[in-house]
């Protein structure tokens, strides 16, 4: 491709790096990446990622904008208040860098759409920025099904956790945790609480890794669990074992289909 | 002796189950808790009957998402 003079400047931090030269920026902006809730994780990703200038970014948001989310969900501003997410999301991005098509999804993701949405555009990466667990497990099989890599990751509090599946290169959320646990046994997200910057320091992790896997440098964090503690500021990465008996990935899988659990009652609030 | 409990040192005076190690970490929500033993996945039947020994690793994996359990 021909860069503008405009792009040579817009990404020479990237482009005098060894490991991204041109052609890493080539690749990164033939890239597409879908990110799947533009919420604490996602909001900080999804710009990075922007800034970064991966070509094709989708977002995935059938929420509006509150008052609330403003402490954390640092892609939309006071003024998005009621606005869907996905639309404020793609208002920044575009902002942010005009050389970014963004495709918006305005819907909450099912057993029935997550496929379609992953296979819209055939997305390389797929970043899970979901705040509940039946969006988490939807996100890892249905990835584990099609056959692509993606980021998982959960904030809480000030503790965090993220993984990489890879397919075919390690465990997948499910080998980890087998079933969502029953909505009940979960505070709900609001009685939680969660410190701002958590998805900022979980979030640009994501953002990495899907950086890493497009330009194909470095170790993923396929095999891992990198739990991160804000209060002792303490990062760990725990080596995860193969699970042979996962039902989705394992050596006889018995999922096929995917799965609509049930969800807490604060995730299905509708506006 | 020793083992290892989510990466920190723990001495232990005698041997114990993965059950009632959980116990006495007071582990939150112990029903959901993921349990790896040397970096190898321990099924919930066996908590009971794996008794972890000198030297060994265990690793407790939380759910992390709207909540932690
Ligand atoms: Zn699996």
């Amino acid at each position: 491709m021909k860069y503008s003079n405009e792009q040579l400047e817009r990404y020479s931090r990237h482009i005098i790096l060894k490991n991204v030269g041109v052609k890493g920026q080539e690749k990164l902006l033939g890239a597409k990446v879908l990110i799947v809730g533009t919420g604490g994780l996602g909001a900080p990703a999804a710009m990075y990622l922007a800034a970064a200038g991966i070509g094709t970014i989708g977002l995935v948001d059938f929420d509006r904008v509150e008052l609330s989310n403003l402490q954390r969900q640092i892609i939309h501003s006071t003024k998005d208040i009621g606005k869907p997410k996905a639309i404020s999301g793609q208002e920044t991005i575009h902002a942010i860098n005009p050389d970014v098509t963004v495709i918006t999804y305005q819907e909450w993701i099912n057993s029935q759409n997550i496929t379609d949405i992953i296979e819209d555009r055939n997305y390389d990466f797929i970043i899970d920025g979901t705040d509940n667990f039946p969006a988490k497990f939807l996100i890892n099989d249905a990835c584990v099904l099609t056959g692509k890599p993606f980021s998982h990751a959960g904030i809480i509090r000030f503790e965090g956790q993220t993984m990489t599946y890879v397919p075919g290169k390690g465990p997948c959320y499910r080998c980890v945790f087998k079933d969502p646990p029953p909505p009940e046994a979960v505070p709900s997200c609001k009685q939680a609480g969660v410190l701002g910057v958590m998805g900022g320091i979980i979030g640009t992790v994501q953002a990495t890794e899907a950086l890493k896997y497009v330009l194909g440098i470095g170790q993923l964090l396929n095999g891992y669990l990198l739990t991160f503690d804000a209060l002792e500021m303490n990062f760990r990465k725990v080596k995860l074992s193969q699970n042979r008996n996962c039902r989705i990935c394992g050596d006889n899988p018995t999922i096929r289909e995917l799965i609509d659990y049930e969800q807490q009652v604060c995730e299905l609030k509708q506006h | 002796m020793q083992i290892k409990v989510n990466g920190k040192d723990l001495v232990l005076e005698k041997e114990l189950s993965v059950k009632e190690l959980i116990d006495e970490q007071r582990i939150e929500a112990p029903e959901y808790v993921t349990v790896q033993l040397n970096e190898e996945f321990v099924d919930k039947n066996d908590f009971s009957s794996i008794i972890i020994k000198d030297g060994d690793s265990i690793e407790f994996l939380y759910f992390m998402g709207g909540g932690r359990i």
